[in-house]
């Protein structure tokens, strides 16, 4: 049996692994809908920016390596996150410059990996999604996959195909949610004092939904507005534009 | 402090990793000293999308100076007079002891008392020049020399300052060529000055507060000279 | 100024619990971000400034020893005297010097930073020298005797009742029924103070914005006046500067100006930008007997060819801590040194060491906002990576974190035991997380003191894989 799809070997992220895999199905049907054939390489872990952004270059370089080799013989190599694709994308080909042996390879893994959301828009040219959703939503634009990845429009575009589905941007969407990986408990009362800031304009959004593309963020902004005793429910944006309205929102339980 | 010199020079060298510059590399950057590479000019400043005074006068009037227009060099005096006694100012003033403007015909004013020379702390008013004007971002170029002293243009509250239509250009690079034609290259007065608008600070709650220890007040007397430079 | 970097987790839990200082920086967020965005929209050669901007620098500083050279020879032509210091120490010293010979009792300071580095108020003061700030901001914090917050407006964390409070303690002439409830009158009552003090300063002592090597001058950009006045009046002019402010032309000087204010106040241009070379001319009416500049390097030329190479290039418009979200939650007093936000923690490392400084590069989500609106286009968080990374090949990263990355990056490099134990893990978590999310969770206290921690939705995503399409996974697919 032939198949002319090209291959994607997904990556999964460390977080959507451990706290919600249903981001992870919901990236697969995304990227199957789009005409990819989807494969998640058993041999992930995570990209290594715990390692990268505490200053070990050794451990970063040696997980980096493994996933270089654990994602090559895919045509593209895709992440439900912002953070994780550009880290793979950026900052292995960076990492290994000087590396005359690893450092084509990075550089050719970086060239074919993308972020969920800009893949489906950018490379798969998918404009509209099939799907409803009733209500109002707020999209935070998360730091790298903004500033590293330039993403930005395209999951709005693909929202605003969603049939029922209302985008009320929030005041300073592109500002950090104070999350920043290991920033969050080394300086938790900075972080507290952002994530604060962030729930204040989300809430005045008047949405009642808050999206984001990267699980990081998402924790950390729910786990806030739950704190706050906010009714605002909060999801990664892959589970709307694939639909998975039974899914309890993040932070929250069946019945809840 | 030769010692820091020597020191500072060698480790700049240290970390570019090499010698004191000789020879080609030398020369290449002694001819981009004489013939600097002109970087982006904003293109509302070129001439042909609208007269020069045009955009002066707007950008002069977004940062709060304000400007009439004068017909001739003549109508200063009884502008000038006009102007303090709107503004509740006394009828005197300190000018600035250039030939042009002291060859105005201040005589036509007799109320007004005219002193030329530096600012002294009790003046309210003083009368300048301006070696140009820069319409990009509304601003006049004051240099200093002994038809111009610096204080005129900080110690007062109120500062007038006479400009020639033909002496506003439009972008900086202008203002330098000007100046250039003048001095030659590579030398400038004691002080150029770029003033734009009125004095200002946003330092107490970023709300911007005028006149915080130059002057409150920047108004410019335009006078349209161009009709006769041109015929 | 005494460091207080090594404090930083307390400065900042302080600064977060200041409901004064989160008013006050309420101003910033707003204020200084739509002022430079809006700038930015009305000037379609922006982003081709910046561009031109970082090549200058970039040009400057990769010839930096010819153009302080020739800076020297036109300098001295025009009949100012350079005076070269390798550190804080020595300034401190040739500052004073000239200000003895000169029989100064007060000095007049417009704003520097590096007068601030060097701690130039504090010297003078000790050998029975009066100086006396007159940019409004540096005025009002140096009767609190506290530092500036900020690079370009010193005083940004307070708010007016503060002032009002400093002004009618310290000014013993202002009769008590006067009202400086407003702005306005604030700004009148410094402006009439300052007035004497202004003409009765034997030396004037003001910082620069750029040397320009062509004509030997050096350039202030201000709104005030305040610089101005402090360099016109007084018989001796001293400008302090340090290495990296050179530009070869006045062409190269264009394109700066045309990024400085824009990316800092958002202005088309400041309101007074003065180019000052040597001292009084013949025949001129008025003007400083004498013009010295003080160049200062320390620790800059080591920069030179190092990973923050490119630091250099900054020209201090406070652009990137204006857009910093940490910025904007501490205030600049809790990064503990001169330059706070964004910038200061890429250069406060270098000035000061990495031990006293390590939390400032540590305090920062990379979100990246800094680089993206930094208009010599910096690569603040790459600099501040490496000198995280310098702090790890040091050993300075505590010991119970550099432990927990071991075990953490031992665990990520073996695919199969990370997912045995993530499987166990976050099923057990998800079970006792039944509410779909935690209030407090061992070893989580800095996450669970302020938000809850959501649950995770039971197996995870590679267990669910494998059971649902039972693929053998590994790294056999790919279509090749």
């Amino acid at each position: 049996m032939t198949d002319d799809r090209p291959s994607v070997g997904l990556f999964v992220t460390c977080l959507v692994d451990l706290f919600r895999p249903s981001v992870g199905f919901a990236a697969v049907e995304l990227l199957e809908q789009a005409g990819c054939r989807v494969e998640v390489p058993r041999a992930q872990t995570c990209c290594g920016q715990p390692a990268y952004n505490s200053g070990d270059r050794a451990d970063t370089k040696a997980i980096a390596e493994q996933v270089i080799a654990a994602f090559e013989p895919y045509d593209y190599v895709v992440a439900p996150s912002g953070s994780c694709g550009a880290m793979i994308k950026d900052h292995y080909p960076a990492l290994f410059a000087d590396d005359p042996a690893l450092g084509p390879r990075a550089q050719a893994l970086g060239d074919k990996t993308h972020e969920l959301i800009s893949f489906l828009t950018d490379v798969r040219g998918l404009e509209a999604v099939a799907v409803t959703w009733p209500g109002g939503a707020t999209y935070h634009d998360s730091c790298s996959g903004l500033r590293e990845l330039g993403v930005k429009a395209q999951p709005r575009r693909l929202l605003e195909s969603v049939a029922g589905l209302e985008l009320k941007e929030m005041a300073d969407s592109e500002v950090c949610c104070g999350f920043g990986g290991t920033f969050c408990v080394k300086y938790p009362e900075i972080s507290n004092s952002m994530v604060e800031q962030k729930a204040d304009t989300i809430e005045a959004s008047g949405a009642d939904l808050l999206l984001a593309g990267d699980l990081g963020c998402l924790l950390n902004m729910a786990g806030k507005l739950k704190r706050r005793g906010s009714g605002v429910q909060v999801r990664h944006v892959a589970e709307v534009l694939a639909g998975k309205r039974d899914l309890p929102a993040i932070g929250e339980s069946r019945g809840s | 402090m030769s010692g820091a010199r020597a020191a500072i020079l060698a480790g700049i060298r240290r970390g570019l990793k090499r010698g004191a510059l000789s020879g080609d590399a030398r020369a290449e950057l002694e001819s981009r000293l004489a013939g600097p590479p002109v970087g982006p000019v904003p293109d509302r400043s070129r001439a042909n999308h609208a007269l020069p005074i045009d955009l002066f006068e707007s950008m002069a009037a977004e940062v709060a100076a304000t400007l009439e227009r004068l017909p001739d060099s003549e109508a200063v005096p009884g502008a000038v007079a006009r102007y303090l006694k709107a503004n509740n100012l006394p009828a005197a003033l300190r000018l600035a002891p250039a030939d042009d403007l002291q060859a105005l015909p201040w005589d036509s004013e007799p109320l007004l008392s005219v002193e030329a020379g530096p600012a002294d702390p009790g003046d309210q008013v003083s009368v300048t020049g301006a070696f140009a004007g820069i319409a990009e971002t509304g601003t006049l170029m004051l240099l200093s020399g002994p038809a111009g002293p610096t204080t005129l243009n900080f110690l007062p509250d109120n500062h007038i300052v006479v400009l020639r239509a033909s002496d506003v250009v439009g972008p900086y690079e202008a203002a330098w060529e000007r100046l250039r034609a003048r001095n030659g290259r590579g030398s400038l007065p004691r002080t150029v000055n770029f003033i734009t608008g009125p004095s200002r600070t946003a330092d107490i709650e970023q709300t911007i507060q005028l006149g915080a220890h130059g002057p409150r007040r920047l108004h410019i007397l335009l006078i349209d000279d161009r009709d006769e430079s041109a015929s | 100024m005494r460091s207080t970097a090594h404090a930083f987790t307390e400065n900042a839990k302080r600064a977060v619990e200041d409901p004064q200082l989160k008013r006050a920086m309420g101003h910033v967020r707003k204020g200084f971000i739509e002022k430079r965005a809006k700038a930015r929209a009305r000037l379609p050669e922006f982003e081709a400034l910046r561009d031109a901007g970082r090549e200058i620098k970039d040009h400057t500083l990769a010839h930096l020893d010819f153009y302080l050279e020739h800076y020297e020879k036109t300098l001295t032509a025009a009949g100012g005297r350079l005076h070269w210091c390798a550190t804080a120490e020595e300034a401190r010293a040739a500052i004073l010097e000239i200000c003895r010979q000169a029989g100064a009792r007060t000095v007049t300071k417009g704003k520097s930073m590096i007068g601030e580095e060097i701690a130039i108020n504090d010297h003078l003061e000790a050998n029975g020298i009066t100086p006396v700030e007159t940019d409004l901001g540096e005025y009002i914090i140096q009767l609190r005797r506290e530092p500036p917050s900020h690079i370009i407006a010193p005083a940004v964390h307070l708010t007016k009742d503060l002032v009002e409070a400093d002004f009618r303690a310290h000014h013993k002439q202002l009769p008590e029924g006067r009202s400086l409830s407003e702005p306005a009158e604030l700004v009148a009552e410094a402006r009439q103070v300052l007035r004497q003090r202004y003409l009765e300063a034997e030396v004037g002592i003001t910082g620069a914005n750029f040397l320009v090597a062509e004509t030997g001058s050096s350039v202030i950009v201000t709104n005030e006046g305040n610089g101005d006045l402090t360099q016109c009046l007084p018989k001796v002019h001293i400008v302090v500067a340090s290495i990296e402010k050179l530009v070869p032309t006045l062409e190269d000087l264009n394109v700066l100006l045309r990024v400085l204010a824009r990316s800092a106040t958002g202005q088309e241009m400041s309101t007074y930008t003065t180019l000052s070379t040597g001292p009084r001319r013949p025949g001129d009416p008025d003007g400083p007997e004498a013009y010295h500049v003080v160049l200062l390097d320390n620790g800059r030329s080591a920069m030179i060819g190092s990973e923050f190479h490119e630091a250099l290039r900054c020209i201090r418009c406070g652009a990137c801590m204006n857009h910093c979200p940490v910025y904007h939650a501490i205030g600049g007093h809790a990064y503990g040194w001169v330059y706070p936000g964004p910038i200061g923690s890429v250069l406060n490392p270098g000035l000061i060491g990495i031990e006293e400084a390590h939390h400032l590069p540590n305090a920062s989500t990379f979100c990246g906002r800094c680089e993206s609106v930094c208009p010599m286009r910096i690569p603040l968080p790459r600099m501040m990576r490496h000198w995280r990374e310098k702090e790890f090949e040091r050993h300075l990263t505590p010991a119970s974190v550099r432990t927990g990355l071991t075990l953490w990056a031992a665990l990520a490099r073996r695919p199969r035991l990370y997912q045995a134990l993530t499987r166990i893990g976050s099923a057990l978590l998800g079970r006792l997380g039944k509410r779909g999310r935690f209030e407090s969770l061992p070893l989580a206290g800095g996450w669970t003191r302020f938000r809850d921690m959501p649950a995770p939705e039971g197996p995870t995503f590679q267990s669910l894989w494998a059971e649902q399409r039972g693929t053998p996974g590994g790294t056999s697919g790919g279509k090749r």
